[in-house]
C-alpha cells in the first residue's frame, strides 16, 4: 500500500516538473523576447498546491483514514438508491414531466428559461446523434450540419417564401433527411475512422457553403428577421374562430422546445425497442454477422443517418425560430464535438444518460460563464477527466437480454 | 503558363507542410488506431514556441549576425518542446484509455485539443502573434515566376525530414520496433519491445514534425494564432486518410495532393471554396477506393 502510494506520488512529482518545463516557454517569454519568471511560477504554484491537495485526499482515502466519514455517506447513498430502484419507473417519469411542465412557473427569470431551452434543444440533438452513434455505431463528426440544414431551411423558407414555422417544420425535417442520405450514401462503404473524417468533411462543406453562398444565405452575416413560431388560439370575439399569435414570450417557446424534446425522446425510445432498433444494434455489434442474418445493412445504415438528421433538422428549425437569426457561426465543428460529448459523457445509447449529459454540459457552460476565458479550458479538461474516470458515461446504457460476457 | 508554374511552386510548398503534419496523424494511427485530435495543437504550439524563441534571439542580438542559424536552433528546440508536450499528453490523456473503447480515447483527444488551444490562448492572448519577416525576403526570379528563400527552405526542410523519417522507420531498429508495435502489440511485447516507450516515441516524432511545420507555416503566412491548429489539422488528417491511414508514404502523397487541390482550386475555380475542394477530393477518393490511395497499413482484424 505504502509502496503504491509512493509510486503515485513520484509520478505526480515528475508530472509537475514536466508541466513546469512545458509551461515556462509558453508563459515566461514576453513577445519582445525578454524573459519573466514570476508569471509561470505563479501559475505553476497554483497547480502544485491543487495537485498536492488532491493527492493528500487521495492518499488519505486509500490508506483508510477517511473511512469514518465516507462509510456513513456510502451506506446512506446505497440505501437511497435501493429505495429509488424500488419505485416503479412511471413515478419517475411523472415527476420528471411534472417538473418540466412547471419549470417556467418555478423559475421565472429570463436566463433560466434561456438555459432550459438550450438544454432541450441539445437533448433533441443528442438523442438524434444517438441514433447514428449509439444505436447504429457509426461515428459522425459532422452532425451539426443537419442542424444547420434544418435551421437554414426554415430561415430561407420563411424569409423568401413566407412559410410559417409549422408548415416549414416538415420541410426542415425532409431536407435534413435528404442531406443525411447524401452524406450517408458515399460513406456507407467506409468504416470507423474513414467515416469520422468524411462526416467531418461534409460538416465543414455545409458550413462553408452556408458561409460563401452570398446570394442565398447572405454569407457570414446570416439571415435576419425570421418569424417566431406561431400558434392557433381559439377566440370567441365574433363567433368562434382561430387567431394566430406569435410566440413572443420565452416561456411559450420553452413549451415548444419541451414538446420537441419529448417527441424526440418518444421516437428514439420506440425506435430503440423496434425491429429497426434491434437491426441497428446488430449492425453495431457485428456488421458481417448482421448481414448474414438477413439484415439489410445498406438500407438500415442510410435510415440511421436520415433519422438522426430528421431530429437535428427539427431542432435546427426551432433554433432558427427562437433566435430569429441564423449564421454559419452556430454550426462549427466545435458544436458537433459538443453534441458528441453529450452523448458520450451521458452514456451511449442511454436516453436518461444523454438527457443528463446535455443538461450537464449546458449548465457547465453557464456556470463557467463568469470565468469566461477559462471556460473552454475547464471544459476540455473535464472531457479528458470524464473519459479517464468514467469512460462508459454517467448513466451507462442497460443492454437488452443476457449476453455471454455478463456471466464472466 | 507562368501562373501555372507559380501555382505549382505554391502547391509544392503547401503540400509539403500538410505532409509534415499528416505524418504525425498517420504514425499515431498506425500504432494505436487513434485519431489524435490534439495533433493540430502540437502544430500550433510549434508555431508559438518558434516565434517566441526567435524573439528571444532577436533580443539577444543574434538575429543580425546569423539569422539562419537562429532559425535552425529555434527549429530544433521547438521540435524538442513539442515532442515533450506530445509525450506528456499521451501519458495523461491516452495511455490510461488504451484498454477502453476507441470512442473514449477519441473524446479524450477532442478534450485535450480544446484544452491545449485554450491554454495557448490564455498564455499568449487571442491576437495574432507576428513572425519576423526577414526570412521570406529575397529569392530567385525567372521572368514572372518567383521562388523566395523561404519556399526553398521549406522544400529542403520537408525533404530532409521526410527522408530522415523514412530511414528511421524502415532502416533502424527503433523503426522496426515501431512497425512491430503497429502490427501486434502483444507479440512485440513478447519479443521484449517496450511498447509503451515506442508509442510515446511515435507521438514525440509526429509532434516534432508538426512543430517544424508550425514554424514554417508561421514564417510563410507571417503570424500564428492560438486556433490555427484546427483547419490545417483537419486537412492534414484528410491527407493522411487520403493516402491510406497508417501508411507513411501515403501520408506524404496525400499531403501533396491536398496542397495541390487547395492551391489550384483557389487559383482557377474559387478562392472562397478552397477548403471545400480538398474535402470533396477526399470524399471522392474514399468513395472509389475506401482504403486510400496507397492502401492502409494496419491490421484489419482488430479494427
Amino acid at each position: 500500500m505504502i509502496r503504491e502510494l509512493r509510486k503515485i506520488w513520484k509520478s505526480c512529482f515528475i508530472g509537475l516538473l514536466w508541466f513546469l518545463a512545458l509551461l515556462w516557454p509558453m508563459t515566461g517569454i514576453n513577445s519582445d523576447g525578454t524573459l519573466t519568471f514570476a508569471r509561470p511560477l505563479e501559475i505553476w504554484l497554483i497547480v502544485v498546491v491543487a495537485a498536492v491537495v488532491i493527492m493528500l485526499i487521495y492518499s488519505a482515502n486509500k490508506s483508510g483514514m477517511l473511512a469514518p466519514f465516507t462509510r456513513p455517506v456510502q451506506t446512506a447513498a446505497g440505501g437511497l438508491a435501493g429505495q429509488a430502484a424500488r419505485l416503479p419507473i412511471w413515478v419517475w417519469l411523472l415527476v420528471a414531466l411534472g417538473l418540466a411542465m412547471f419549470y417556467p412557473v418555478i423559475f421565472t427569470s429570463r436566463p433560466a428559461h434561456d438555459v432550459a431551452i438550450n438544454v432541450l434543444i441539445y437533448i433533441s440533438l443528442g438523442l438524434g446523434l444517438n441514433i447514428v452513434i449509439g444505436l447504429a455505431g457509426m461515428l459522425d463528426l459532422g452532425y451539426i450540419a443537419f442542424y444547420g440544414v434544418g435551421a437554414y431551411t426554415y430561415a430561407l423558407l420563411n424569409v423568401y417564401l413566407g412559410f410559417s414555422f409549422w408548415t416549414a417544420l416538415p420541410f426542415a425535417a425532409l431536407f435534413a433527411a435528404i442531406a443525411g442520405c447524401i452524406i450517408g450514401y458515399p460513406t456507407l462503404r467506409m468504416r470507423g475512422d474513414y467515416l469520422a473524417i468524411v462526416t467531418l468533411a461534409f460538416g465543414e462543406i455545409v458550413r462553408l457553403i452556408l458561409n460563401n453562398w452570398m446570394e442565398l444565405t447572405n454569407g457570414p452575416n446570416g439571415v435576419l428577421g425570421i418569424d417566431r413560431p406561431t400558434m392557433l388560439v381559439p377566440t370567441f370575439d365574433d363567433g368562434f374562430g382561430f387567431e394566430v399569435i406569435s410566440l413572443r414570450k420565452l416561456y411559450m417557446l420553452y413549451y415548444v422546445a419541451l414538446a420537441l424534446a419529448v417527441f424526440t425522446m418518444l421516437c428514439v425510445y420506440r425506435l430503440n425497442y423496434s425491429r429497426i432498433g434491434r437491426a441497428w444494434e446488430a449492425i453495431r455489434e457485428d456488421e458481417t454477422a448482421a448481414e448474414l442474418m438477413g439484415v439489410n445493412t445498406f438500407l438500415l445504415k442510410l435510415l440511421a443517418y436520415a433519422m438522426g438528421a430528421v431530429f437535428a433538422g427539427l431542432a435546427g428549425a426551432f433554433f432558427a425560430g427562437r433566435m430569429k437569426f441564423v449564421s454559419p457561426e452556430s454550426f462549427t465543428f466545435l458544436e458537433s464535438a459538443m453534441v458528441l460529448c453529450m452523448v458520450v459523457l451521458g452514456g451511449m445509447a442511454s436516453i436518461p444518460g444523454i438527457i443528463l449529459g446535455a443538461a450537464a454540459l449546458v449548465l457547465m457552460q453557464e456556470w463557467f460563464r463568469e470565468f469566461e476565458t477559462y471556460r473552454m479550458l475547464v471544459f476540455g479538461g473535464c472531457m479528458v477527466l470524464m473519459m479517464l474516470f468514467r469512460p462508459a458515461g454517467l448513466i451507462p446504457a442497460r443492454r437488452m437480454g443476457r449476453r455471454s460476457e455478463d456471466d464472466e | 503558363m507562368e501562373v501555372f508554374i507559380q501555382q505549382c511552386i505554391n502547391a509544392l510548398t503547401l503540400g509539403g507542410l500538410y505532409a509534415l503534419i499528416a505524418l504525425g496523424y498517420t504514425m499515431v494511427y498506425g500504432v494505436i488506431q487513434l485519431i489524435n485530435f490534439a495533433h493540430g495543437e502540437f502544430f500550433a504550439a510549434g508555431g508559438y514556441i518558434g516565434v517566441l524563441l526567435l524573439g528571444v534571439m532577436t533580443a539577444m542580438g543574434l538575429m543580425e549576425s546569423a539569422p539562419w542559424m537562429c532559425l535552425g536552433v529555434s527549429l530544433l528546440l521547438t521540435m524538442l518542446y513539442c515532442a515533450f508536450l506530445a509525450m506528456g499528453v499521451e501519458r495523461i490523456a491516452y495511455k490510461p484509455l488504451r484498454k477502453q473503447t476507441r470512442l473514449a480515447a477519441l473524446i479524450s483527444a477532442l478534450g485535450m485539443s480544446i484544452f491545449l488551444s485554450n491554454g495557448m490562448m490564455l498564455a499568449r492572448g487571442p491576437l495574432d502573434q507576428p513572425y519576423p519577416l526577414e526570412y521570406s525576403s529575397g529569392g530567385f526570379e525567372f521572368g514572372l515566376i518567383t521562388i523566395n528563400n523561404l519556399q526553398i527552405v521549406i522544400w529542403v526542410l520537408t525533404a530532409v525530414l521526410l527522408v530522415a523519417l523514412n530511414l528511421l522507420v524502415f532502416r533502424s531498429r527503433i523503426g522496426m520496433a515501431m512497425r512491430a508495435v503497429a502490427q501486434d502489440k502483444v507479440m512485440s511485447a513478447l519479443v521484449a519491445i517496450n511498447t509503451n516507450r515506442i508509442i510515446a516515441l511515435t507521438f514525440a516524432i509526429g509532434a516534432g514534425l508538426a512543430a517544424a511545420a508550425g514554424i514554417m507555416v508561421g514564417l510563410y503566412y507571417g503570424s500564428v494564432r492560438y486556433d490555427m491548429g484546427f483547419v490545417p489539422g483537419i486537412k492534414a488528417f484528410a491527407a493522411a486518410v487520403l493516402g491510406g491511414i497508417g501508411n507513411i508514404t501515403g501520408a506524404m502523397i496525400g499531403g501533396l495532393i491536398i496542397g495541390a487541390v487547395e492551391v489550384f482550386g483557389a487559383a482557377y475555380i474559387s478562392g472562397e471554396y478552397k477548403d471545400v475542394f480538398a474535402f470533396i477530393i477526399l470524399i471522392a477518393v474514399l468513395y472509389f477506393k475506401p482504403t486510400g490511395i496507397m492502401g492502409e497499413n494496419i491490421d484489419d482484424t482488430r479494427v
